[in-house]
C-alpha cells in the first residue's frame, strides 16, 4: 500500500468514528428542536441545559455511580489482582474466568441477571419487614461488577511485571509488610492501577444496557434518560451537555497524552 | 506481599454478584411459575417470532463480525507501522468516542442515515442513488460495525505491534514477498488479537437490543428485543431467561473458542 | 576473623517433598568473607533466604548472637541483603533508594544525609544522589544496591550471585571493590556464586554445596588443592579424575601404572579416586615418563595450550606452556606431590551428586 492510501484509509476510518460525534455537536448549536432542519445558530439549549433539573440530576447521578463504581472497583480489583497473581497457575485461570464473566458475557444477561437477584432479594427482605427496592444502589453494585474485570486486567500485567525482590529489599531493609506495600508495590504498579480507574469511569458513564435493568424506578443515569425520550425526540439540551462532556474530556486527555512522558520524580 | 484475607473481599463480591445472579437465570430458565422443572423455556426459542429473531441476530452479528474484521485488520497494519501507533495516542483515538454518549453516538447516525438526512441530501445533490437505509437490517449492521469497531482494532493492533519486526525481515530474507510475509508470518502470528476482536464484536452484536431500537425503528426485533420484553414489558421472566439460557450458549460457544486461541495477550481493554 | 556471629543448626528446607537442604550445619564468623559455592540447585540461595528470613527452615535453627532468630521476620534482622538482579527501588532516585531503611527507623536527617554521603563514596559513586536508577549501568546499580544496605550497619551483608549480571571485565574490577569495602567495613559479607573463580577470588571461606550437602568447608587454596572428594575437584577449576588403587600408603595404581604420591592412610588395595590438576601433567619425550600417549587435541587459550592426550586408554587433559602438536606421541609424568587422592564414594546418595555432575 502506498503512503498516500494508508493515510486516506486512516482519515476514512476517522472520520465515520467521528461523523457522529461532530453531527451531534452541531446539532447542539441548531436554533431548531428537530434534527432535521437547520434554524440557525444559536447557543440557547446550553442556556435551558442548565435550568433543566432533570437533566442536572441525571447528570448527578451518572457522574456520582462513575466515580463511586471506579473508585470501589479499584480497589477491589488491585487486591483481587494481587490475590490472582499469588495463586498457582489452575487456581489462577480458573478465578480470572469468573472475574472476566462480567466482561466477555452479554450485557443483556447480565442486566437481567443482576435484575432477577435484586428482585428476589427485595421480595425476601420484605418478608422480614425491610424494604429494599432497586435504585442508586443497585447501580452502583451493577457498575462496580461490570468494572471488576477491567481493574484486574489492567493491574494483573503490572504485577506480573513487577520484581518480587524489591519487595524483599524492602523488607530487608527494615520496612513491615504494610510499609513495603505502600512504599515499594504501590507506586511500581501504580500506572495500571490508575489506567484500570480511567477505564472503570469511562465504562461506568457510557454503560446503558445494565443500568437500565436495574435502575428501578429511580436513579436515571444520562443514557436512561436518554433512552426514556426516545419516543418523544431527544431534548436538544441533551447535545449540549454531551458536547460540553466531550471537549472536557477530550481537553483533559489532550493535556494528559502531550506530557512529556518519563522523566516522572517524586522528590519528599 | 500478600495475606489471604487481601482475597476475601474480591471473592465474597464475585459469589454475591457474578455467580449467584447467573444461578438466577438457570433458575428461572428452566422452571416455570409454579417452580416446577421445565425445558419449555429453551423451546420457546423454536417458535417462529422467537427463531426469526435469533436467526437474524445470528445472521446481522456475523455480518457485522466480518466487516469490522475487513475494516480493522488493513487498519491495525497501518497503525503499528506508523509513528502515531507508537504512543498511547491511538487507543486515546479510540477510546474518545465512548466519552460521547453511546445512546447519542449511535441516534446520531439517525440523523446522517435517514431519508433527506445528510448522507442521503448529499447523495441527491451529487446526483448518486439515494440513500435510504435506516430503519433496514442494514442500518443495524451499519450501527454494530460503528459501536464495536474499536473492540476490534485495539486487540488485533495490539498483536501486530509486538511482533518482533525481525521476525518479518526474517520472512522478508528467506525469499517471502510481502503478500506471503503477511499471509505466512503476520497473520498467522496475530491470530490471538483476531480471534479476541472476534468474540468481543460478535457477543454484543449478537445481544444488542439498543441499536436494532435506535437503528431499526423499533419495527425489526432481534433475540436481544424479544428478551428485553419478556423482563421490561412483564411477559415472563421464565420464558426471558429460558431465551437468555440458549444466548449464553453462543456466547459460551465463542469465550471457549477464544480462551482456546487467546493467552491474554489479545485482551487489550 | 573473629568470634562466631551466626549459626545454621540442623537447617532442612523441603520444597515439594524435595529436600533442598538436608540436616545442614554450618556458623560464620564475624569479619569473614564466606562464599557458598555450587551449582545451581545446591541449595545455596536457600540458605541465604534462610538466613535473610525469607525463609523459614522446615527444621531447624538459626542462631545470631547467641539468640534463635529463626522465625523473626526480615524487617527485624540485623543483616542486609544485596540482591541478584539489584532490586533498587525504580520509582525513587539514588538517594532515596540509600536513604529507605535508615528512614523507616526513623532516623534524623542530617544522620541519613551524612550516610549517603558516606556510602556513594565508598562504592565511588559520589554525586549520583539525584540520578534515578535506570539511567544506571549495572555496574553502577550493583554498587547503589550495596551502598543500599550498608548504610544500616548490619552485621552480615548477604550477596546473592550480585556480580552474575556483569560482563567478565566488570566483575573482576567488582571482585577487588568487594575485597575492599569488605575489609573497609570489618563486617562479615556471605557470598553466593555458582562462580568458582570468584569464590576462589574473593574468599577466606570457600563452603562448596550440591544437592542440599555441604560436600567440602575450606580456603581456598584447601578447597582447590585438597579436594575431598571428585565433585570438589570437578567442580573447582579443570581437574583430570580417574578410578584407582591405593596399592599400600605413598603407592596409587592408575590404569595398571604405578604412581608415587604423598597420601597415606588409605590402607592396602583400596579403591580411590585420584585427581590430577591438568596443569600438574608434566609431558615430555616417549619413554622419559610413567606412561607413554598420543596428543589427540590442541587449542591455543592464551596464557598457555590445552591438550588431550590419550594414554591407556584415557583421555588427559594437559596444560601446558610448550606445545606439543596433535598426533605427537609424548610421554606422562606426574610429580607425587600433585596427586591428590580422594576416598570413592560411601553411600549412593554421594554417589548420585558425582554421577550428576
Amino acid at each position: 500500500m502506498s503512503k498516500w492510501l494508508k493515510r486516506f484509509y486512516l482519515f476514512v476510518i476517522m472520520v465515520f468514528l467521528y461523523a457522529p460525534i461532530v453531527t451531534l455537536m452541531i446539532l447542539s448549536f441548531n436554533e431548531s428542536r428537530t434534527s432535521v432542519k437547520w434554524g440557525g445558530f444559536s447557543l440557547k439549549w446550553y442556556q435551558q441545559l442548565f435550568e433543566s433539573r432533570t437533566i442536572l440530576a441525571a447528570l448527578g447521578n451518572t457522574l456520582l455511580i462513575a466515580l463511586l463504581s471506579a473508585v470501589l472497583a479499584t480497589l477491589l480489583g488491585t487486591s483481587a489482582a494481587i490475590a490472582i497473581s499469588h495463586m498457582k497457575k489452575r487456581k489462577q485461570s480458573f478465578c480470572m474466568s469468573i472475574v472476566n464473566i462480567p466482561m466477555l458475557n452479554a450485557e443483556i444477561v447480565t442486566g437481567i441477571a443482576f435484575m432477577l437477584l435484586f428482585i428476589t432479594l427485595g421480595d425476601l427482605l420484605a418478608f422480614f419487614g425491610i424494604h429494599f427496592e432497586m435504585g442508586f444502589g443497585t447501580v452502583l453494585i451493577g457498575h462496580i461488577t461490570f468494572n471488576l474485570p477491567y481493574v484486574v486486567l489492567s493491574v494483573m500485567p503490572k504485577l506480573k511485571q513487577f520484581n518480587l525482590s524489591m519487595y524483599e529489599a524492602a523488607l530487608d531493609l527494615g520496612a513491615g509488610e504494610g510499609q513495603a506495600f505502600f512504599r515499594i508495590v504501590l507506586p511500581d504498579i501504580m500506572p495500571g492501577v490508575l489506567s484500570g480507574f480511567l477505564l472503570s469511569f469511562t465504562m461506568s458513564l457510557d454503560d446503558f444496557v445494565i443500568t437500565h435493568f436495574v435502575k428501578g424506578l429511580g436513579a436515571d443515569t444520562l443514557s436512561t434518560l436518554i433512552y426514556s425520550e426516545l419516543r418523544k425526540g431527544i431534548k436538544p439540551e441533551m447535545y449540549a451537555l454531551s458536547t460540553i462532556m466531550f471537549l472536557a474530556v477530550f481537553l483533559v486527555l489532550l493535556a494528559v497524552n502531550l506530557k512529556p512522558q518519563g522523566g516522572v520524580k517524586n522528590t519528599n | 506481599m500478600y495475606k489471604r484475607s487481601v482475597s476475601y473481599p474480591c471473592i465474597l463480591w464475585s459469589a454475591a454478584f457474578i455467580i449467584i445472579p447467573l444461578l438466577f437465570i438457570f433458575y428461572y430458565g428452566l422452571t416455570d411459575r409454579t417452580g416446577a422443572f421445565t425445558l419449555s423455556n429453551l423451546a420457546a426459542i423454536a417458535t417462529a417470532e422467537n427463531s426469526k429473531a435469533l436467526i437474524l441476530s445470528l445472521g446481522l452479528s456475523l455480518l457485522s463480525t466480518a466487516i469490522c474484521l475487513l475494516l480493522a485488520y488493513p487498519l491495525a497494519l497501518i497503525l503499528s507501522g506508523s509513528k502515531i501507533g507508537r504512543s498511547g495516542f491511538i487507543i486515546f483515538l479510540f477510546v474518545l468516542p465512548m466519552w460521547m454518549n453511546f445512546l447519542l453516538r449511535t441516534l446520531a447516525w439517525v440523523v446522517l442515515l435517514d431519508t433527506n438526512g445528510v448522507l442521503d441530501t448529499l447523495c441527491k445533490l451529487s446526483g448518486l442513488p439515494r440513500f435510504k437505509i435506516i430503519n433496514t437490517p442494514a442500518a443495524i449492521v451499519f450501527g454494530m460495525v460503528y459501536d464495536f469497531l474499536p473492540f476490534m482494532i485495539l486487540p488485533i493492533y495490539n498483536v501486530i505491534s509486538k511482533i518482533d519486526i525481525n521476525v518479518v525481515n526474517a520472512a522478508r530474507d528467506l525469499g517471502a514477498n510481502s503478500f506471503q510475509t503477511l499471509y505466512k508470518v503476520i497473520f498467522p502470528l496475530s491470530l490471538p488479537g483476531v480471534i479476541s476482536g472476534i468474540t468481543m464484536v460478535f457477543v454484543p452484536s449478537l445481544t444488542t437490543f439498543v441499536i436494532s431500537t435506535l437503528l431499526g425503528g423499533g419495527k425489526i426485533l432481534l433475540i436481544g428485543n424479544v428478551i428485553e420484553q419478556e423482563f421490561m414489558k412483564g411477559t415472563s421472566w421464565h420464558v426471558g431467561s429460558g431465551l437468555s439460557l440458549v444466548l449464553m450458549l453462543f456466547i459460551i460457544v465463542s469465550m471457549a473458542l477464544s480462551t482456546k486461541y487467546d493467552n491474554g495477550e489479545g485482551n487489550v481493554l | 576473623m573473629g568470634n562466631r556471629l551466626i549459626d545454621l543448626q540442623h537447617i532442612t528446607k523441603i520444597y515439594d517433598g524435595h529436600p533442598v537442604l538436608d540436616d545442614l550445619n554450618l556458623y560464620f564468623n564475624e569479619n569473614e568473607f564466606l562464599t557458598l559455592l555450587g551449582p545451581s540447585g545446591c541449595g545455596k540461595t536457600t540458605t541465604l533466604r534462610i538466613l535473610g528470613g525469607f525463609e523459614t527452615p522446615d527444621q531447624g535453627r538459626v542462631i545470631f548472637n547467641g539468640q534463635d532468630i529463626t522465625h523473626l521476620p526480615p524487617n527485624k534482622r540485623q543483616l542486609n541483603t544485596v540482591f541478584q538482579k539489584y532490586a533498587l527501588f525504580t520509582h525513587m532516585n539514588i538517594a532515596e533508594n540509600i536513604a529507605f531503611g535508615l528512614k523507616i527507623s526513623g532516623k534524623s536527617k542530617a544522620y541519613i544525609d551524612d550516610k549517603i554521603k558516606y556510602a556513594l563514596k565508598l562504592v565511588n559513586l559520589d554525586g549520583y544522589e539525584k540520578r534515578m536508577p535506570d539511567s544506571l549501568s549495572g555496574g553502577q546499580q550493583q554498587r547503589i544496591a550495596i551502598a543500599r544496605a550498608i548504610v544500616n550497619e548490619p552485621k552480615i551483608l548477604l550477596l546473592d550471585e550480585p556480580l552474575g549480571a556483569l560482563d567478565l571485565k566488570l566483575r573482576q574490577e567488582m571482585q577487588y571493590e568487594l575485597i575492599r569495602m569488605k575489609n573497609e567495613l570489618g563486617i562479615t559479607f556471605i557470598y553466593v556464586t555458582h562462580d568458582q573463580e570468584e569464590a576462589l577470588t574473593m574468599s577466606d571461606t570457600i563452603v562448596v554445596m550440591n544437592q542440599g550437602y555441604i560436600q567440602q568447608i575450606g580456603t581456598p587454596e584447601d578447597i582447590y588443592n585438597e579436594p575431598t572428594n571428585a565433585f570438589v575437584a570437578d567442580f573447582i577449576g579443570d581437574s583430570n579424575i580417574f578410578p584407582g588403587t591405593m596399592v599400600e600408603d605413598k603407592v596409587v595404581r592408575i590404569f595398571d601404572r604405578i604412581f608415587p604420591c604423598v597420601d597415606v592412610g588409605f590402607g592396602c588395595n583400596t579403591p580411590v579416586d585420584v585427581v590430577i590438576r591438568p596443569e600438574d601433567v608434566e609431558l615430555g619425550a616417549p619413554g622419559q615418563g610413567t606412561v607413554d600417549g598420543v596428543v589427540s587435541h590442541l587449542i591455543f587459550k592464551g596464557v598457555h595450550y590445552e591438550m588431550e592426550v590419550t594414554a591407556c586408554g584415557r583421555e588427559w587433559l594437559v596444560q601446558s606452556t610448550k606445545m606439543y602438536p596433535v598426533g605427537e606421541q609424548v610421554s606422562i609424568h606426574v610429580d607425587p606431590f600433585n596427586i591428590q587422592i580422594m576416598n570413592k564414594p560411601e553411600s549412593e546418595d554421594e554417589e548420585a551428586v558425582v554421577l550428576d555432575v
